[in-house]
């Protein structure tokens, strides 16, 4: 009988990729274990083996081709026999993950759609050109384009060198800076969060990689203990300039010690700047901030956003400042706060609810410390609603920080309670339908601006 | 106390006999003058003194040149006033004043001189061993010859992150000396309750790290470790390690009534283990000073400390405003 041959998987994060080379022809024999095709996923190039014995039938996807999803038929496996005539052009299999049962928001009243307002930006030169360019691009050209900039700015962590990071995010920077420059650690992340905060002390900067910041739980003394409170224990002798930086935060599947979001964590830490970049272009100019900035920067980093194409402003230094907000939406009748892949359901959500006559303001807080509240703070007293958004748990949120600082600074102008969509208060789920049902989603901040809005 | 004892006494010059007296009694009288403040509640929180092991740090600092860089845990009185930082600043941080080093916002176990390549002063047991391979990796970064002295105690020698320093600065080469100040007491635990093996210098044999063992009660012996050690991390052979037998007198802190030791055992090292005594025997002895020039220099050190202490009676406690600053430098 034939056997579909399906576009694996070969991430968490993968949904599709690049079928780069087909090693085996129609007619091969393939046994388990054999490498029939070379595969471009997000972070590398795999090699894909033949789990079933039989005979290539017949090749369904050309090598070379980009964008294949996963589970897609890519190949038919006949046994001894059959005949590869035979086979019908299977369609693409389904994604076995399951769809969760994610219920959708009530249906609005019935109202005209409102426009869409996108702000221009206003910090551009007029007529800068624009190049659509991944997260991950972003994050190495910042890093390339400080090393080529301060001879003190270095990378270590796990993997970052001769493997080409973990994540791909340092790809091609030991061939241009070299090992002094690019160093790959042991995996020992107290003791390089260490290393990293006593190289500061001595006038270098820094860049510490933590493959994920789940496991700078074993380096969070360095981070707040040594490299946050120093300069204030030193009377202003000391600083920090480090950055210590990495994906933060559930990616996809990974269960409960890899999904964890710390940006309620660190931005509580005085000392410590706190950065949580959502689009390409400000991963890009946050991130070089962060290197010149002279004090300790957290920078979370999100892994599904890793892959994102943004526009990014082809310029020869293009920065983003630290604490200060974006409105990526400007509307009337509620602020939605978020940051990180956050903004992602903040802005989707917007888009629907401007098909129901509600107009978003949508605001991008970028850094978490210091926050920009004035800007938070001005749009709410205009909306009179807000509604926030993030991945991290319930208690003690940065939701609940912005909920109180609204009733302080701004409840006269409050027509509703402040509504904090976050992720829910249990460890991350490995199963995929509970794990959905864990994160925030687009469908909750719709419903949580229906309610502030008492639609 | 098995350190061995290699000391070529006779080649030593008066100078450096006096020199090493004067710092090791200033940092006694300073230490003994703290304690005394504490007592009156003008030094608050944790205080911990290091009477008894003045020998190391003024054993160690003679072999250091400009340039060469110290971090230590909180007992770091003694290494402030060895690296020549200012008996009245630091007097003054221990009380909470305005003209303390740190402005009176670090306190005992905190304190820095960027100016003396003083880089702390850490209240985390152990916090100070990974940053002192990362003060080193800047240097070697850097391409100077600079080394890196990293006091850490026998308690600290425990910590996990210990090791993680160990193999990085092995692997990298770092310029780190590593100096365990084995005082036999990790607060009230003895060595023999909480190491498995009684020479902690041994460990770095795991990740290629040469050591060894030094009479932390003989300056002499010490200073001749510490020109050893300087030498191999200037040649670029990568870190040290210097396990310094010592001995502290006093409690872990000012609050710890030590009664995990004898009295007796105190006083045996005191009569027959003095690293001040030795000395000032060597000076009598070898006819370098009289008594009454001993007494001078008392008489000197004394008057030092009592500025110190005055100093940091009258300057004044830190103005509110300080609250609010020193949380970030000025990007």
């Amino acid at each position: 009988m034939a056997t579909e041959i399906l576009m694996p998987a070969l991430s968490p994060t993968m949904e599709e990729g690049t079928l780069a080379k087909w090693l085996v022809k129609e007619g091969d024999t393939v046994s388990s274990g054999d490498i029939m095709a070379e595969i471009e996923t997000d972070k590398a190039t795999m090699e894909f083996e033949a789990v079933d014995e039989g005979i290539i039938g017949k090749i369904l996807i050309a090598e070379g081709t980009e964008g294949v999803a996963v589970n897609t038929a890519i190949a038919v496996l006949i046994e001894e026999g059959e005949s590869a005539d035979d086979i019908a052009a299977p369609a693409s299999a389904p994604s076995p993950a399951a769809e969760a049962a994610v219920a959708e928001a009530p249906a609005a009243v019935a109202r005209g759609p409102v426009e869409v307002v996108i702000p221009a930006e206003a910090d551009l030169p007029e007529g800068t050109e624009m190049k659509s360019t991944t997260v991950r691009e972003a994050l190495r050209d910042a890093m390339a384009e400080e090393m080529r900039r301060t001879p003190e700015v270095f990378l270590m962590g796990e993997e970052v060198a001769e493997y080409q990071g973990a994540y791909k995010i340092s790809q091609g920077l030991l061939d241009e800076f070299g090992a002094k420059r690019v160093i790959d650690t042991p995996i020992t992340e107290h003791g390089f969060a260490g290393i990293g905060t006593g190289a500061a002390f001595g006038g270098l900067n820094p860049i510490v990689e933590f493959m994920t910041f789940n496991f700078a739980m074993q380096a969070i003394d360095h981070i707040i203990n040594s490299a946050a409170k120093t300069l204030y224990m030193s009377g202003g002798q000391m600083g920090c300039p480090i950055v210590f930086r990495g994906p933060n935060g559930a990616a996809a599947r990974v269960g409960a010690q890899h999904s964890h979001d710390y940006a309620a964590w660190y931005a509580q830490i005085p000392g410590l700047k706190v950065v949580m970049p959502y689009s390409a272009a400000d991963a890009k100019g946050l991130l070089k901030s962060a290197i010149r900035d002279p004090n300790p920067v957290v920078f979370l980093e999100n892994e599904i956003l890793y892959g994102q194409s943004f526009d990014v402003p082809v310029l020869d230094d293009y920065t983003v400042p630290l604490g200060k907000a974006k409105i990526w939406r400007t509307g009337t009748d509620v602020t939605i706060v978020s940051f990180g892949i956050g903004m992602k359901y903040a802005l989707e959500a917007a888009d629907k609810l401007a098909e129901d006559g509600i107009s978003a303001e949508v605001i991008d807080l970028r850094t978490l410390r210091p926050m920009d509240m004035p800007t938070v703070l001005e749009s709410v007293k205009k909306t009179n609603r807000c509604v926030t958004v993030e991945e991290g748990f319930p208690v003690c949120s940065i939701g609940s920080y912005i909920s109180s600082q609204i009733m302080q600074e701004a409840f006269d102008y409050l027509d509703a309670p402040v509504i904090t969509c976050t992720g829910k208060d249990v460890p991350m789920p490995y199963a995929a339908n509970l794990e959905k049902l864990a994160l925030t989603t687009t469908a909750e901040v719709v419903e949580a601006v229906k309610a502030v809005t008492y639609r | 106390m098995a350190a061995k004892k290699t000391t070529k006494k006779a080649n030593v010059s008066k100078e450096e006999l006096l020199s090493y007296y004067r710092d090791m009694l200033l940092i006694r009288r300073f230490e003994e003058k703290a304690g005394q403040l504490y007592g009156m509640g003008l030094i608050g929180g944790f205080c911990h003194l290091y009477i008894g092991q003045e020998a190391v740090v003024v054993g160690l600092e003679a072999a250091t040149k400009e340039g060469d860089k110290r971090i230590t845990s909180y007992r770091d009185h003694g290494h402030m006033l060895a690296c020549g930082m200012d008996p009245k600043g630091v007097m003054a941080e221990l009380t909470g004043r305005e003209g303390g080093y740190s402005k009176g916002k670090g306190g005992s176990m905190h304190m820095f001189s960027k100016e003396k390549h003083f880089y702390g002063g850490h209240g985390i047991v152990g916090a100070q061993v990974p940053l002192g391979a990362g003060l080193a990796f800047s240097d070697k970064y850097n391409g100077n010859d600079n080394v890196t002295f990293t006091y850490f105690g026998d308690g600290a020698a425990n910590q996990g992150q210990v090791y993680e320093a160990f193999n990085m600065a092995a692997l990298w080469d770092l310029p780190v000396i590593f100096v365990i100040e084995n005082n036999e007491y990790a607060m009230g635990t003895a060595m023999a309750r909480s190491t498995s093996t009684p020479d902690i210098y041994t460990r770095g044999a795991a990740f290629g790290i040469k050591g060894e063992a030094v009479d932390g009660m003989d300056v002499l012996a010490v200073k001749e470790a510490s020109e050893k050690a300087v030498a191999h991390c200037r040649a670029g052979k990568g870190p040290y390690i210097l396990e310094v037998k010592t001995y502290r007198y006093r409690g872990h802190s000012m609050s710890d009534p030590a009664k995990y030791r004898t009295r007796e055992e105190v006083q045996k090292m005191r009569d027959e283990r003095d690293c001040i005594e030795q000395v000032r025997d060597l000076l009598l002895t070898g006819k370098h000073a009289t008594d009454d020039d001993l007494k001078a220099i008392d008489k000197e050190i004394k008057a030092v400390v009592n500025e110190a202490a005055d100093f940091s009676k009258e300057s004044p406690e830190p103005a509110l405003e300080e609250l609010y600053t020193d949380i970030y430098a000025e990007a």
